[in-house]
């Protein structure tokens, strides 16, 4: 199982749970096994065409991850807003 | 006194002030997003936002009260699988049965609420139309940033579709027909004037008191119908541009528009800020200017950017800029006031 964190308004989406356990090979498979254990989180990390919105992050132990980068047992796993401004 | 709901780019402003006098900033929300339409439902009292967060996505928000915290609505996003995200919601609109609420957005996509925006679902036959490989993307996109009920009839409504026009339904929105007849695109070549269905309405608005009787403003034209949308005459002489992006009405006269002309080449005002009213449906248009700025304004005033409040003589108007000013009238036009400045870029303002 790997770990994901949450914060802010995801962490309010998905009831207040900060970290999560989720079972996946890659970083979409994580996502979309994480909106179906929290529906509430449904259409705000992926899009309705399965994509990763523009401007989000995921992180695979600190280190920035493709949709498609593998996930290990015990990964830590990061979803953050991107850098932006003006 | 008055409360003014204000979307900007960087987040919701609720001023609020008393009638002719400028407002202050009460509360902000949604602070450095852009927030691209916001009102109260005078039903229920519900506030609603349409955020565009870069980051998460385009949502509706509501809540019940200013203080209370803002709550995501479920349902508002296109069919999960397909080619398509949604981009952006432009307009949120009460409907004709108790709960009912409309939404409109990019990509040309009406969503409906039947338990007061808490929860949408898309309008299928206006998302399945046979004719949308031909609706065209705007410099603002897809937009259905007009839905105008009527009175007391919650199977009837007018929706307009930058760019793919006027859009009607007698069914609940089970079927949708066009109402585009008279319309005529000066941007395409003639020969394709007849049968084009990529009209660019900028905005629409019914006459509350005669329903049949609707008032448009075009990418190049002002135009009115009085048979329900089916059919347009062109309104525009006597105004020094044909362009422009909002048109407000009186409830209480069929007869009466607003318009702001911008010029075609820059779609900003002409160094003049002047709000052009008609009171005979357009045969004759006034210029209304006092207290509005007369040199060097060149100003954007955006499509959901204007807006009207009790009618009659006691209308008041309120129309805010992209260079962040807000300009009010208690007395139907006749005299301007600023109600603020220096906001960020203003997307939409409305009384609540």
């Amino acid at each position: 199982m790997a770990i994901v964190r949450l914060r802010g308004q995801l962490e309010k989406l998905a009831g207040g749970e900060s970290e999560l356990d989720v079972e996946a090979g890659t970083v979409t498979e994580l996502l979309q096994q994480l909106e179906q254990d929290h529906s509430g989180l449904e259409g705000w990390i992926l899009d309705e065409r399965g994509e990763l919105r523009r401007h989000i992050n995921v992180f695979v132990n600190g280190e920035p991850a493709e949709p498609d980068t593998a996930i290990e047992d015990k990964d830590k796993i990061e979803i953050l807003p991107a850098i932006s401004g003006g | 006194m008055t409360e003014l709901l204000v979307g900007t780019r960087k987040g919701l402003f609720v001023l609020e002030g008393e009638r002719g006098s400028r407002f202050e900033v009460k509360i902000r929300a949604f602070v450095g997003e852009p927030v691209d339409y916001a009102m109260r439902d005078a039903r229920s009292g519900r506030l609603f936002a349409a955020v565009t967060s870069p980051f998460w996505g385009p949502r509706i928000w509501f809540a019940d009260d200013l203080e209370d915290e803002w709550q995501p609505a479920r349902g508002v996003a296109l069919p999960r699988g397909g080619k398509d995200a949604l981009k952006r919601v432009w307009v949120i609109v009460p409907g004709e049965a108790p709960g009912l609420v409309y939404a409109g957005g990019d990509p040309g996509v009406l969503f409906e609420s039947r338990d007061d925006g808490e929860t949408w679902e898309l309008n299928r036959a206006l998302w399945e139309h046979p004719t949308r490989p031909r609706w065209r993307r705007d410099s603002g996109g897809l937009s259905v940033h007009s839905i105008v009920p009527w009175p007391g009839d919650p199977q009837r409504l007018a929706l307009a579709i930058s760019a793919a026009g006027v859009w009607l339904t007698e069914d609940g929105g089970e079927t949708w027909a066009h109402g585009n007849e008279g319309i005529v695109a000066d941007y395409l070549p003639e020969e394709a004037r007849p049968t084009a269905i990529d009209l660019c309405v900028h905005h629409l608005e019914r006459a509350q008191r005669r329903p049949e009787r609707l008032f448009l403003q075009f990418h190049g034209g002002v135009y009115r119908s009085d048979d329900a949308g089916a059919s347009w005459t062109d309104i525009a002489d006597g105004l020094p541009h044909d362009f422009g992006f909002p048109v407000v009405l009186d409830p209480a006269d069929p007869d009466s528009a607003y318009v702001i002309p911008v010029t075609t080449a820059d779609r900003v005002t002409d160094g003049r800020v002047v709000v052009y009213e008609t009171r005979d449906a357009g045969a004759t248009w006034t210029p209304r200017d006092d207290g509005l700025p007369q040199g060097d304004a060149y100003l954007s005033v955006l499509r959901q950017s204007f807006a009207a409040a009790g009618e009659g003589d006691a209308l008041e108007l309120y129309f805010g800029a992209t260079s962040g000013e807000i300009f009010g009238s208690v007395d139907a036009g006749r005299s301007w006031f600023g109600v603020a400045q220096r906001l960020p870029s203003i997307a939409s303002v409305r009384p609540a």
